[in-house]
């Protein structure tokens, strides 16, 4: 106990030691003699990978939580979006099902579905799902179906199609994903599930064609598994 | 005037002079990706001020240890690693704003115009410096990719700043303006083409204002050096 003032007092000495040290070594002159030399220049790199690296670390670490967290009250808004209040009481991200999709090429082999319930029955369903093949990468989609397999709402959560052209597929920069509400497999027929210049009834976008074409496909398919699983999900 | 010699002419280069797209040709790949509204312009040009000013201030903090012969790796690491940051802090503490501008942050890391200032301004000069130089020159080409957007906006589609409020909230509504009504569009120039169309009438433009200028001074001062050694 008594040598604790003796050892800051050392502490400090080597602190001061220490950066003038450090002011000396960052000395303009001091620097210029050093770059030439091989190892420094490994050093350097490797000292700025490594500072590189843990900053994006720490940060990637620290801010994991928090993204989540957005992404999980983004997801809740999505699915209210696509599924209306008044179809349920309960909490859809805690009330989930898991069913293969492994077949119907929207991404995922498993898909979680979100089952929206009044008073403990079924009302409607809900799953995000990927076109996979959309003109710049994968699109992001979430689609909210009620119990008869008609659609409450479709919505794009994420794309990485042309600004200005194939983002028109987004809620917020045109009405088309508004048009899937009601459609069901039952009210049009296979060949009438495409844009319009395949022959069938969604709009497709000046400049665009394969945004609009891709996602009408793998709502399409959406929908086929949504019908291959109603039974199972509807009566849990 | 309040500004020294040195900042003057750091913000004439970087505005007009030396810009980094009429003057240095740089960043076209990003230019023309996004330029399709106005308002993809100005998220584009407003995410890569801020990168382009951290940026140079980081490497102009950083000269004196970097060696000539590795200093396009270590320029390279810096910036990614500032991007990727950026993006990561944005998509947790401004995510409303990353949904928006998320789409551009990525493409920051394309943009040659940050390599270009790293190694012709902010690896030689002061801290100071290389900060506004960093600015003036992200506000350059932020001109430069409203302009053009607003451009191809109105020729492709008749409207300007659409979805300006998506980007800067609500009360940023009036900015949007329909300029052409019933305008049936004009889809060439919302494509690629377009843009390179577009821009090579915004550089013929530019090119003849500088012409004029120089008519009307007899006796011109340098107008077009960069500082670029």
């Amino acid at each position: 106990m008594k040598n604790d003032p003796e050892i800051i007092q050392r502490l400090k000495k080597q602190l001061i030691c220490f950066k003038e040290f450090l002011s000396r070594w960052l000395e303009p002159s001091n620097l210029e003699k050093l770059r030439p030399k091989l190892e420094f220049q490994t050093g350097i790199l490797a000292g700025f990978a490594l500072l590189a690296s843990v900053l994006l670390g720490v940060t990637n670490c620290s801010t994991e939580d928090t993204i989540q967290q957005r992404l999980d009250e983004d997801l809740k808004k999505s699915l209210e979006e696509v599924v209306p209040a008044n179809l349920h009481d309960n909490d859809m991200l805690l009330d989930t099902a898991s069913i293969p999709s492994a077949g119907f090429n929207i991404g995922a082999n498993e898909t979680t579905v979100y089952l929206a319930k009044k008073s403990g029955k079924v009302t409607a369903a809900c799953f995000k799902f990927i076109a996979p093949d959309g003109y710049s990468g994968a699109i992001n989609m979430i689609m909210g179906i009620d119990r008869d397999g008609n659609i409450l709402g479709v919505r794009v959560l994420s794309h990485k199609e042309t600004p200005g052209l194939g983002d028109k597929i987004e809620a917020g920069k045109s009405a088309w994903i508004l048009d899937f509400a009601g459609r069901s497999l039952d009210n049009l027929t296979p060949a009438q599930w495409a844009v319009k210049k395949d022959g069938g009834v969604f709009d497709q976008f000046a400049g665009a064609t394969i945004t609009p074409r891709k996602s009408v496909q793998a709502i399409h398919r959406g929908l086929q598994l949504f019908k291959a699983h109603q039974a199972q999900l509807i009566n849990p | 005037m309040f500004m020294s010699e040195t900042y003057r002419k750091i913000t004439t280069d970087g505005i007009w002079n030396n810009n980094i797209v009429f003057g240095q040709n740089l960043a076209l790949c990003p230019l023309l990706a996004v330029t399709g509204t106005a308002t993809n312009g100005l998220g584009m040009g407003l995410a890569t001020l801020v990168v382009i000013t951290a940026s140079n201030g980081l490497i102009s903090l950083t000269r004196h240890l970097i060696p000539n012969e590795i200093r396009i790796p270590i320029f390279v690491l810096l910036i990614a690693a500032l991007v990727t940051l950026v993006d990561i802090l944005m998509n947790a503490w401004a995510h409303e704003l990353y949904k928006v501008l998320g789409l551009f942050i990525a493409l920051i890391v394309t943009n040659c115009a940050l390599l270009g200032r790293a190694e012709a301004f902010a690896s030689k000069q002061p801290v100071k410096h290389a900060l506004w130089d960093g600015l003036m020159m992200g506000l350059g080409f932020t001109l430069v990719l409203v302009a053009l957007g607003a451009a191809r906006e109105i020729s492709s589609a008749g409207t300007l700043f659409a979805n300006a409020s998506l980007l800067l909230g609500e009360s940023f509504r009036f900015l949007e303006i329909t300029v052409i009504p019933d305008y049936k569009g004009f889809l060439l120039m919302a494509l690629p083409p377009g843009g390179f169309i577009m821009l090579a009438f915004l550089i013929v433009g530019k090119r003849m204002i500088d012409q004029k200028l120089v008519q009307k001074k007899p006796q011109p001062a340098v107008l077009s050096e960069a500082i670029t050694e």
